[in-house]
């Protein structure tokens, strides 16, 4: 079978667009870096892939806010092919910048599609931090898995590094909360709360679970070496974040 | 129409950046605050009806969940009036980066008629303050005159720059002009220019019979200034010391690019031509670093300042070559001290702590935004710096091998690429070469600026693509001096033309000797052949970057620029870059005398160690580390903070620039200016071997390992600042040169004394050496934590009673007289081996003993590994000149060159001891599973006992801002 086609979309301030085109290739895509300027002047065409990656970055400089820019450019420019490649069972996955993006553009949480349900926001230390934090995959209340398609079969706790000032999760109320625990759209929380996000949240997937949004960086934890004490604990081949490539690539394998 | 939006936070929303101005609010010791609410003020101009502007405001402006906004002027302070109220606006000509982002999403919503977008901040300070207090924490805090400045209401805005620009040839009256006028005309016009330069031009423009234009001037003074020409190192210096006296033909030549020409090694690439040096990477790629200083407008303005200075020193390794990719950069600060009281601040200038507040949030605003990993720095207190503190920026490039040269040819387009040009920055490269003076900011106040860092990555992604596709001959950054220095180093030795109308502005009004000199950042110049012109700006079209041809390179040898046609200079390259007269200098250095320190011997060190862990130079960076992006790319092998918590002191960085090799690249550094108090000559060795003791304690070796020089020093036309200058430089030939590392590149910055009161404070000489080193194999890289209980632990490398400037001394209140020396022979065998036990994989733990010597590298590695240590003093290795020198603290605290803690296992003992043959090592301990330090003194008696908690706090309190 093809390799599964991987857009990195990218435009002013992306910067995190090369690693994560890397880990997407070590997964096993056919993966591309496309501006996107090629998308909205239809140079490329984003229904000839299958899976959407918004990677990390100060799109526009994050002026106004973090991923605010980049999100109304979407909204106006891109809405109705993205609409069309999600409902037609593709992926998407937002890091950091990319996850600011989707929901400020309202595609996550996506309770009521089009609509802003929540926010992520500065910090509660006020500035940007660097730092390795332990996730713990959302199980749900009857220990059934989150929805998120990205994370099948991932450890129940994995390592990965944040690196934003605005990554604090806020839903709108403790409808948007309720509603995202009921439909099992959680998919991260922090063990050790690092930028004061409500309930703990890092990362989060639509209401299909195909639409993933997480502020920590997998991308950053696909080789042995990135791991910030691999001196200590051994040399891995791989770290924890490439599992969730490698489940997008299996997923679109498997499915489309 | 001018409208105006005001974003606030919705009540009960937690608002950290209004905590933080309140806890700075504390620092500058005024209590009454109880809140600070801050908003941010959009102010739009254009045709733009009210429901446009309320669809910008709420899907644009505003966040649904946590902000509110205000439409024009209704109720905007009325239901915050409970307290004071103050908006900041920035200054005519600054630039305000998020007026372009904005302008093109308002754009993208479909909605045209913006003309203008500015922004202000608006604080609400609620509590009780006197109208004192309020204006110190404007003054102090909230804005900075240089760039900023307070909003009065119903002021007319944007008037400033509306006027356009009226052509009018200015020449300056040199061949009328007496000595007392050429001088006149030099300080007036901030050209920093001295008498027999002034002389020289004025002769060489009366063999013409022509007066110069003011841009012909400014263009020779940018060619000439000190920051470009290192007059001073290129000079005639006439030397003395000890009774001798020696003359010194061109400093740099004679020392520094000596080293290099003598070792002659293959694998250096170019060095101290380009903007960077450059050395070979692997089969296919060469690696490039360039270190820069912006001193001076970092103590005008922090976070412009230190932001444009590391977007600068991008722009250098963008310039290098064909260009490179920038992969890492590396940032070192001198600060004064941070707790100095606010009254004994000097006049004029900002307090240390704003000073680095700001200089640390620039780096980090810029360097992040980037996308390079900041994984490599040090941060330096002295009371000296605190009238001009230091603000060095590096980066490390790669690029492909056929990439590392250019020429640009003859009839090739001059393309401007990247930012506009604005009124900013003007005499930024004549400003860094003059003395800082309380009236700096007021007279130089347009030699600062803020970067936009999102222009650059623009520039950054595109420039790179043309490279691939040899779309252009040449390249070279914009810096200091802007076009000027630019265009004029590229057609040195060609001639070009330039129409400098055609350069895009930031807005009218500017004249052609502005456009000319402008330093406005984020732009660079190429030279590309006409027939790949149309390729390269669809590149640059694609990705919304603006790209321009402002001229061409000729072969005539003249610099010619017309405005309009009308010819504003008409210079012969030959007299630009080769007609200024040589300095000639006198240098003298004579040995310090400083008090002996008499320190009484004491039966316990415990809180002497916690008290040097304190120290300001000493204690947890991580401060300043957490907030910079130290792995975007996803290269780092070996972070900056290292150990079972993260957060211990790593000796240096590693990262490893292709996914699919193992290839690394090593850089570290070595700053210390406690040693140069007592001889820059010494100061400057131990530099280099601390820089390569990190390389070395990482797992590198000394094989393709290079390094930077960076000097600051006081106003060397002073002959005890120059005499230093130049002991020091013989200090970094003869240790360089022994240990067969070569230097690849340098840069100097000699004018940071800092006159009040006609009194000129100089700061302490700095020498800032930075190594880069490549490592055949990362995954044989080490950490300085302690990784098993049982393990040994050896000291490698003799301790010399060499307290002179030691941290043991700083917290005596004393400097000393006998600073560690290096002895390049010994260390050069200590050095090979510590790379081989690496390569073995013999070493489990190592790290480099600098600033508090034995005891503060054990307590380190103790409490970043989360083990335990028991050390016997007696095993260290030591060469006591008498036995009155064989004591305790010495042993402890002594900060000889050269040594090493490592720790290795039990079973690899007798490998380990066999590869050391005929080196000092002793076997001083193992790592114990209590979690304490218990260092036994030399009569067997304990004289360190602490937990490791106590050792850790000690050493992240100070910062824990």
């Amino acid at each position: 079978m093809r390799k599964p086609k991987v857009i990195v979309l990218r435009t002013a301030g992306t910067n995190c667009d090369n690693e994560t085109h890397v880990a997407f290739k070590m997964a096993g895509a056919d993966s591309e870096l496309v501006h996107i300027n090629e998308l909205a002047r239809d140079e490329k065409f984003l229904k000839n892939f299958q899976i959407l990656a918004i990677p990390g970055g100060f799109t526009y400089g994050d002026d106004i806010a973090s991923g605010k820019i980049l999100a109304n450019e979407i909204k106006y420019k891109l809405n109705a092919d993205l609409k069309n490649f999600i409902n037609s069972g593709k992926l998407v996955i937002g890091i950091c910048n990319g996850f600011q993006a989707l929901v400020k553009a309202g595609i996550l949480p996506g309770i009521n599609s089009g609509t802003i349900e929540s926010t992520l926001s500065f910090n509660d230390s006020g500035s940007f931090i660097d730092k390795w934090t332990y996730l713990k995959k959302e199980t749900g209340n009857r220990n059934t898995e989150t929805r998120c398609v990205w994370t099948k079969g991932l450890k129940e706790t994995i390592y990965l590094p944040i690196a934003h000032g605005e990554g604090k999760f806020i839903p709108r109320d403790s409808d948007v909360l309720n509603q995202l625990r009921k439909n099992k759209q959680i998919v991260f929380k922090y063990i050790d709360n690092p930028n004061g996000s409500i309930d703990d949240i890092a990362g989060i997937c639509d209401t299909t679970g195909r639409v993933l949004g997480m502020m920590p960086h997998p991308e950053r934890h696909v080789l042995g070496t990135q791991h910030p004490r691999w001196t200590r604990e051994g040399l891995k081949e791989r770290g924890d974040g490439f599992m969730i490539f490698k489940n997008g690539i299996d997923y679109i394998k498997e499915k489309l | 129409m001018e409208w105006k939006i005001e974003i606030r936070n919705r009540k009960g929303v937690f608002n950290p950046l209004g905590s933080g101005v309140k806890k700075d609010i504390l620092d500058l010791g005024i209590s009454g605050v109880k809140k600070v609410n801050v908003s941010q003020v959009f102010i739009i101009f254009g045709d733009i009806t009210e429901s446009d502007i309320k669809r910008i405001a709420g899907e644009l402006l505003v966040d649904a969940i946590t902000e509110e906004y205000l439409l024009g002027t209704e109720g905007l302070a009325g239901q915050r009036a409970k307290g004071r109220v103050v908006g900041i606006a920035y200054n005519p000509g600054v630039m305000d980066p998020v007026e372009e982002s904005a302008r093109k999403a308002i754009k993208d919503m479909g909605i045209y008629g913006v003309k203008s977008l500015r922004t202000e901040k608006k604080y609400f300070i609620e509590g009780k303050i006197t109208e004192n207090d309020f204006r110190n924490i404007c003054e102090k805090l909230l804005y900075n005159k240089v760039i900023q400045h307070v909003v009065k209401e119903r002021k007319a805005r944007r008037a400033e720059h509306s006027n356009g620009y009226k052509f009018k040839l200015i020449t300056v009256d040199l061949l009328g002009a007496d000595d007392k006028r050429l001088t006149k005309i030099s300080r007036d016009g901030q050209l920093f220019l001295n008498l027999k330069e002034m002389a020289q031009i004025k002769n060489h423009f009366k063999k013409l019979n022509r007066n110069p234009t003011d841009c012909e001037l400014e263009t020779i003074a940018q060619t000439w200034s000190e920051h470009c020409g290192h007059k001073t190192f290129r000079g005639v210096i006439e030397y003395k010391e000890d009774g001798k006296r020696k003359i010194i033909d061109n400093l740099l030549k004679n020392t520094i690019m000596k080293v290099t020409s003598e070792l002659k090694k293959p694998w250096c690439v170019s060095v101290f031509k380009d903007n960077a040096g450059i050395i070979r990477f692997d089969e296919d790629d060469n690696i490039c670093f360039k270190v820069e200083t912006h001193n001076h407008p970092s103590a005008l303005e922090p976070y412009g300042g230190s932001g444009t200075g590391i977007g600068g020193v991008i722009r250098d390794i963008l310039g290098v070559g064909l260009g490179a990719k920038p992969i890492m950069n590396t940032d070192v600060f001198c600060f004064g001290l941070p707790d100095t009281a606010h009254k004994n601040v000097p006049k004029g200038m900002l307090h240390p702590k704003r000073i680095m507040k700001g200089v640390v949030s620039g780096v980090r605003d810029y360097g992040n935004r980037m996308g390079i990993p900041t994984a490599n720095g040090a941060v330096l207190f002295d009371e000296r710096y605190i009238g001009n503190p230091l603000v060095y920026c590096g980066t490390v490039g790669i690029m492909p091998r056929d990439k590392s040269f250019k020429a640009a040819k003859c009839g090739d387009l001059i393309v401007a690429v990247g930012g506009r040009t604005g009124r900013d920055g003007i005499h930024g490269a004549t400003f860094s070469s003059g003395e800082l003076t309380h009236e700096s900011e007021t007279v130089s106040g347009g030699a600062v600026q803020i970067g936009n860092p999102i222009t650059e990555k623009k520039l950054t992604d595109t420039l790179l693509k043309g490279r691939d596709k040899n779309l252009y001959t040449a390249v070279t950054d914009c810096g200091a001096g802007g076009f000027s220095s630019a265009v004029g180093e590229m057609g040195e030795d060609l001639g070009a033309e330039v129409d400098l109308e055609k350069a895009p502005l930031k807005y009218k009004g500017l004249s052609y000797t502005e456009i000319w000199i402008s330093e406005a950042q984020e732009r660079m110049i190429l030279s590309v052949p006409r027939e790949n012109l149309k390729e390269l700006m669809d590149i640059f079209k694609k990705e919304d970057v603006e790209a321009v041809v402002i001229g061409c390179f000729t072969s005539n040898k003249r610099l010619k620029l017309r405005y309009n046609g009308n010819v504003v200079c008409d210079l012969d390259m030959e007299f630009l870059h080769g007609g200024i007269p040589r300095f000639e200098r006198k240098a003298v250095w004579a040995k310090p005398a400083y008090k002996e320190c008499e320190i009484k011997d004491k039966k316990d060190f415990t809180q002497d160690l916690l008290k040097i862990l304190s120290s300001w130079n000493v204690c947890s960076k991580e401060w300043v580390i957490r907030q910079y992006d130290h792995e975007v790319q996803g290269q780092s092998v070996l972070k900056p903070l290292v150990g079972i918590e993260n957060d211990g002191p790593g000796d240096a960085s590693i990262i490893r620039p292709k996914f699919n090799s193992k290839k690394g690249i090593i850089i570290s550094n070595g700053i210390n200016p406690r040693f140069g108090f007592i001889d820059p000559y010494w100061m400057a060795a131990s530099c280099i071997d601390e820089a390569l003791r990190q390389v070395i304690a990482v797992g590198g070796s000394l094989n393709k390992t290079a390094l930077l020089d960076n000097f600051c020093w006081g106003n060397t036309d002073k002959p005890d600042r120059l005499g230093s200058l130049v002991r020091a430089s013989f200090g970094c030939y003869d240790i360089a040169k022994t240990y067969g590392i070569p230097f690849i590149s340098g840069k100097d910055s000699l004018n940071n004394e800092y006159s009040v009161h006609g009194e000129s404070i100089a700061i302490p000489c700095t020498l800032l050496i930075s190594a880069i080193s490549v490592m055949d194999d990362v995954t044989k890289a080490i950490t300085m934590d302690l990784k098993e209980k049982g393990n040994l632990i050896y000291i490698i490398g003799e301790t010399k009673d060499e307290m002179g400037g030691s941290h043991y001394n700083l917290i005596n209140n004393c400097i000393g007289n006998n600073a560690p020396i290096v002895d390049a022979k010994k260390g050069l065998k200590i050095f090979n081996r510590i790379s081989e036990a690496a390569r073995l994989g013999l070493l489990r733990a190592c790290h480099d003993l600098s600033e508090g010597g034995i005891a503060c590298a054990l307590a380190e590695m103790a409490f970043s590994g989360g083990f335990g240590i028991e050390a016997e003093l007696k095993e260290a290795p030591y060469e006591a000149k008498s036995s009155k020198a064989k004591r305790d603290n010495i042993i402890l605290f002594s900060e000889s060159n050269t040594r090493f803690i490592a720790e290795v296992r039990k079973q690899d003992k007798n490998k380990f001891e066999n590869l050391m043959k005929g080196i000092p090592i002793g076997l001083i301990g193992q790592v114990a599973g209590k979690k304490d330090l218990k260092i036994y003194g030399l009569s067997s008696r304990k004289i360190v006992d602490t937990s490791l908690d106590k050792l850790k706090e000690a050493w992240q309190k100070p910062l824990r801002w």
